[in-house]
């Protein structure tokens, strides 16, 4: 393929370059736009999970002072879908509680609330079915899982191979419902002017935005633009525009010529902004004398909401991770009354390998190994599925480097110790982390020459945090032959070129590979001094590279953990995450995304689990106070380091995607230290002092 | 019902209306258009909407604005000196003490708080002995530091930033 | 939120007045926990009258060598005020696990001992709850109740009181001096919270319209230790799972004056005085707090979620009660 970027600015600590707007707040957030004239939008919920509104009182609502408009449902503008989550106010029936069925718009924050919560909505109520269970008769397999794997997989005799296997364990694990948080709430300006809707959108895709809303209001896309300056992270949550989005276009096509803004609110974000399904995973491991799997089975129970079905892949990253001649993965859904599941933070990979990191942990113990040796051991020496050669494969190198780093190799072995005077018990434990490389085709990337060595290079991708205003900068000097400086990025606008979503990990492959060819192509075009006001295009196509091998980022991750002995607290002194993803474009804002994932992995594994009513239906921890993420105290000394990795098959700048892979593992090394540090095994996040009490 | 309030923010005198309803954060973001301290749960949970009241670092989401009559704001856009950000922010720029950016102005107003409660002999929940005078080491900036939540996960990356202010 | 009036009051007597005269009005001191209701919609007052100007606050010595302070002193304030790190220890640990620096900069003694309570059937307005809108049912009882009561609920509400700082004052036997227009009085911290019984809206025995003016601590005798700890699940901003106030004197090897207080346990700061009766002229010892323990407990029902609540309170109170005794023995 094209050659390796190496030298120059990518692998260079550069400075974030929207840090000193964000550290003096004034770097613009959506919610912040249009301030002037505007208006704000209240939304009406439903109060009940399931059933149907029979009558919506809106006289109180609409004698507030400053109301401007009362939407109901029916009574909006039809759109021209089949999504039902997005088919806002479209119909009176209720699918989950909290739901939209209805909208206040005042010229006050103040009012638009007050009058929403006049508006006296009447129901018929069924009873609602939120309780996920493995024995649910109405499991069902989805067709794919997301995005489009297959949903089982068989290979080999399972069955026979657990039966001879001289060490074999059945164990259940249980991850709860999720939910993102990013700490700036989902909003929205909405602004109709004519034919054109116009949308400050917080949002990890412009375009996205764009493409879904355009066919639903019935616009060619040309007509919608959608901007997205700075968000406040998303990690998932704003991946595709949700119901909030939808409501504020809706709602601005009843108050022409004027912005319309909408800020979800925190409690909303539990119901309208996506989660993670809770899972129950079902793993069973064989092994033989000496260590080696020969039979790995991954069976996941998830739910997904009635209206529209997210069929999450937890069981995927089980069909590479280990070599064994027999394994067999599978996933049920149970359809629910509960808000739409989504994309959260490494789906798939994060459930999933906790589930499978503390199995195989557990399977080490079983057959007398380190869990270190033990993964070494049973790494595979290709893509166990395909059977393609990996196109790079690192894990032992992460898990090695690791182990040495972390001092693994010196820990007292057995499990269980002795309080300190305190009353804490130490423990350390071990995971491998894992997250494919992935790659949108169709992120399109254009360079202008703008004279004295200066170039205005533009795409419509969006850095959520991520650091990829200043990562695709640096790609776009060292393509250009020139210093970061030289470099004007324009993103986050559907005026820009296409940009695919933030998401999957795959911004920097997908948008800086089309940065790199339209580079090229300036280049061989114009040669290395281009004439100012010339410019070229480049897209981003499929990878040829991936019909030959099998691509993936490796890594390892290292916990050490205090439990108290009287009162079943777990803090988290230190953590240790090596990891193998390619060239590193920037180190300063990669280490922070490797930091961030493993500090989200450490609040998962700790303390994040959201609580649904088992009669109401309801979100019960609703809210930053109830639903703990981790706090600053929680974190303790997490230290990040990468392997040199030269990966020439994966993109032009041999990078591998770093936003996810640190979230990915560092439940199952929490918990396996957690084990190592009391004997007992907690198979159910979050890993809370209930569970450890006794 | 509407109520006039003069506040000083960051340095310049606003004369305002606001609703006896208004948040001190709706007041400073929804009709001051000073949009530095962020809205992220809007109810004393998360930390982001950080400001500095008379000195003293609070959650604008949770004080009305018409109890902040002549009283003086600093938020994180005017914590520095004219135009050059104040060395915590410095500080966090270096050490990458932020991604998103939305809890950051929080952060910054916090750090700049705590560290002179700090130095008015304040203890924290992990001093031990609370008679000596506390030494702000990493342990007593993360518990201090503890209500503003980041889900980026900036926060040992802020804790750094936070111990070079100090030096 | 509805739309209200806001008054700032200069003293005491037009404060009370100005609440007297007027059914819905309520006192506003630091406002993190009311303005937090007027946005979930769980209390619609019609004026605001505002008493953080009030002169109520200094902490000042009493003429017994106990502490009188001002209702309006600010947490933050009382936690790092001399007389308390020296004297009082464990009010200082208290008010510092609770909330976060920013909010212990605004909330006052007063709103403290005030605040309502956690449940999230109580702060989510669409669904029943006996203590917003008495006579609806509790969902709780049936419902999500790990942080919930084990001790003194009742069918109505299992519903606790989130206040570290009172459980702290319970301990060291403080006393609430309330004003109204009808006059002056005091009530024992221990007696100002009620159980809910079938009354759950009624967290406190203040009539309407009566005004927290200061809380006095008593002296403790040379040799006395106070500790305060909080078990939470983070390690910081949560409120408690289980909390344990305790003062402690120890005279020649035979504990002579013992006071403890659970928080987290009860609709009220829990004084736990089958404890303090049994400990009362024992000898320290790991197994005597644990029987004590027990037999506090034993009184405690769980629900179903919070079953651990009972061996996590008896284990935090051991290693407490272990932890003073060693520092009594120094």
């Amino acid at each position: 393929m094209t050659q390796h970027i190496g030298s120059g600015t990518a692998g260079s600590p550069v400075e974030r370059l929207d840090g000193q707007a964000k550290v003096t707040g004034n770097a613009p957030y959506a919610f912040e736009q249009l301030t002037e004239g505007a208006v704000y939008l209240h939304p009406v919920r439903a109060p009940v999970a399931r059933g149907r509104v029979t009558e919506l009182e809106t006289a109180a609502a609409e004698a507030v002072e400053g109301v401007r408009a009362v939407l109901l449902p029916g009574q909006v503008e039809r759109l021209d879908t089949r999504d039902r989550e997005l088919a806002v106010l479209q119909s009176r029936e209720i699918a989950f509680r909290g739901q939209y069925v209805g909208a206040v718009l005042a010229t006050t924050p103040e009012n638009a609330r007050y009058a929403a919560s006049l508006v006296r909505v009447s129901c018929a109520e069924a009873p609602p079915d939120v309780a996920l269970d493995s024995e649910r008769a109405d499991l069902y397999a989805p067709e794919v899982v997301n995005p489009s794997f297959e949903t089982d997989t068989e290979q080999g005799d399972t069955d026979s191979a657990l039966e001879e296997a001289a060490y074999s364990i059945d164990r259940t694990y249980r991850t709860p419902m999720e939910h993102n948080n990013p700490m700036e709430p989902h909003a929205t300006v909405a602004y109709w002017d004519g034919g054109q809707l116009s949308l400050y959108d917080s949002t990890q895709g412009a375009h996205s935005v764009c493409d879904t809303l355009a066919p639903l209001f019935g616009l060619p896309a040309d007509r919608v633009r959608v901007q997205a300056p700075h968000v406040g992270g998303g990690f998932g949550s704003k991946g595709m525009p949700h119901a909030n989005v939808v409501l504020a276009a809706l709602a601005a096509r009843s108050v022409p010529e004027t912005p319309v803004k909408f800020a979800v609110t925190r409690q909303q974000m539990f119901t309208v902004a996506g989660h993670r399904t809770p899972t129950i995973q079902r793993v069973r491991l064989g092994a033989t004398r000496s260590g080696e799997l020969t039979a790995i089975v991954h069976d996941v129970v998830e739910h997904t909401s009635r209206i529209k079905e997210f069929a999450e892949q937890t069981a995927v990253p089980t069909r590479n991770m280990y070599r064994a001649a027999n394994r067999r993965t599978t996933h049920r859904l149970a359809a629910l009354d509960v808000p739409v599941p989504s994309w959260m933070r490494a789906p798939g990979e994060c459930p999933g390998m906790f589930a499978l990191e503390s199995a195989v942990d557990e399977m080490a113990r079983e057959c007398g190994q380190d869990p270190v040796d033990f993964r070494i051991r049973n790494e595979p020496s290709e893509d166990p599925e395909t059977g393609l050669p990996f196109s790079s494969h690192n894990l032992a190198g992460c898990l090695r480097h690791g182990a040495e780093r972390f001092g693994w190799y010196d820990r007292n072995a057995s499990a269980r110790s002795s309080p300190d005077a305190a009353g804490w018990v130490p423990g350390v434990g071990v995971a491998a982390s894992t997250y494919p490389v992935l790659r949108s085709p169709g992120s399109r990337a254009l360079v202008l020459a703008e004279g004295s060595g200066r170039y205005r290079v533009s795409i419509g991708a969006v850095d959520i945090g991520t650091g990829a205003r200043t990562a695709l900068t640096q790609i776009a000097a060292d393509a250009l032959d020139t210093e970061v400086s030289a470099i004007d990025l324009r993103i986050a606008d559907t005026a820009l070129p296409y940009a695919s979503v933030a998401g999957g990990s795959s911004g920097t492959t997908s948008w800086g590979t089309a940065i790199h060819e339209a580079a090229g192509e300036l280049r061989a075009e114009h040669g290395s001094a281009p004439p100012p006001g010339a410019s070229a295009e480049g897209e981003t196509t499929s990878n040829p590279e991936s019909d030959r091998f099998a691509m993936h980022a490796h890594g390892a991750q290292f916990a050490e953990v205090r439990v108290h002995a009287d009162t079943g607290e777990v803090r988290v002194p230190r953590m240790l995450g090596v990891f193998a993803v390619g060239q590193v474009i920037n180190p300063r804002t990669a280490r922070s995304q490797f930091l961030g994932g493993m500090t989200m992995g450490l609040s998962m594994a700790l303390h994040e689990e959201t609580v649904l009513d088992h009669t109401l239906g309801h979100v019960v921890n609703q809210d930053l106070a109830e639903y703990h993420i981790a706090t600053n105290a929680d974190v303790g000394s997490i230290e990040i380091t990468w392997l040199d990795e030269q990966d020439p098959h994966v993109n032009p700048m041999g990078s591998k995607g770093i936003g996810e892979i640190g979230i990915v593992g560092t439940a199952a090394a929490v918990a396996n230290a957690v084990q190592h540090a009391t004997g007992a095994r907690v198979r159910q996040l979050p890993i809370t002092p209930d569970k450890l009490i006794s | 019902m509407e109520r006039p309030v003069t506040l000083h923010v960051d340095g310049t005198v606003r004369k305002v209306s606001v609703d006896t309803r208004t948040t001190l954060l709706d007041g400073l973001r929804e009709r001051l258009a000073v949009t530095a301290p962020k809205k992220g749960c809007d109810h004393g949970q998360c930390g982001a909407c950080t400001v500095l009241l008379d000195g003293r670092r609070v959650l604008a989401c949770l004080i009305l604005a018409v109890t902040c009559d002549r009283s003086e704001v600093t938020t994180a856009d005017g914590l520095g000196d004219s135009g050059s950000p104040h060395p915590v922010q410095r500080a966090l720029l270096e050490h990458d003490g932020l991604q998103c950016g939305y809890c950051t102005p929080g952060q910054a107003c916090s750090a700049v708080g705590m560290l002179d409660e700090a130095k008015a002999g304040w203890p924290s929940a992990v001093s031990g002995d609370l008679r000596q005078n506390v030494e702000l080491t990493e342990e007593e900036i993360r518990e201090r530091m503890s209500g503003n939540l980041c889900r980026c996960g900036a926060y040992p990356n802020i804790v750094a930033a936070l111990r070079e202010a100090i030096r | 939120m509805i739309p209200f009036e806001y008054r700032r009051a200069e003293d005491t007597d037009s404060a009370v007045t100005a609440v007297a005269a007027d059914p819905r009005a309520v006192f506003l001191a630091g406002g993190t926990n009311l303005v937090d209701h007027l946005k979930l919609g769980i209390t619609a007052p019609d004026e605001l009258v505002d008493v953080t100007d009030l002169p109520l606050d200094a902490i000042e010595d009493t003429p017994e060598g106990g502490l009188r302070i001002g209702a309006t002193v600010r947490n933050s304030d009382l936690a790092a005020s001399p007389p308390v790190r020296e004297r009082y220890r464990a009010l200082s640990l208290a008010l510092l696990s609770g909330a976060s620096g920013q909010l212990r900069n605004r909330a006052t003694t007063g709103g403290n001992l005030l605040q309502r309570t956690r449940c999230p059937y109580f702060q989510e307005i669409t669904t029943p709850c006996n203590k917003r809108s008495p006579g609806t049912g509790c969902s709780a009882l049936h419902g999500h109740n790990k942080n919930h009561a084990v001790l003194g609920a009742s069918d109505s509400c299992v519903a606790t009181h989130p206040s570290d700082m009172a459980v702290a004052m319970a301990a060291l036997d403080g006393t609430v001096h309330v004003r109204s227009d009808r006059g002056e009085r005091t009530i024992p911290v221990t007696e100002l919270h009620r159980l809910p019984g079938e009354q759950p809206h009624r967290d406190t025995v203040l009539e309407r319209g009566e005004l927290i003016t200061a809380v006095d601590l008593p002296p403790l005798p040379t040799g006395t230790y106070t500790a305060y700890r909080k078990v939470r699940e983070r390690a910081s901003y949560a409120f408690a799972l289980v909390s344990v106030a305790a003062v402690l004197r120890v005279d020649n090897g035979v504990i002579d004056d013992v006071r403890l207080a659970f928080g987290g346990l009860a609709h009220k700061p829990w004084r736990a005085e089958t404890v303090e009766e049994r400990l009362r002229g024992a000898t320290p010892a790991e197994s005597t707090f644990r029987e004590a323990a027990e037999a506090e407990l034993s009184a405690a029902r769980a629900l179903a979620d919070n079953a651990f609540k009972i061996p996590l309170a008896r284990n935090t109170l051991g290693a407490v009660l272990r932890d003073l005794t060693t520092e009594a023995a120094r």
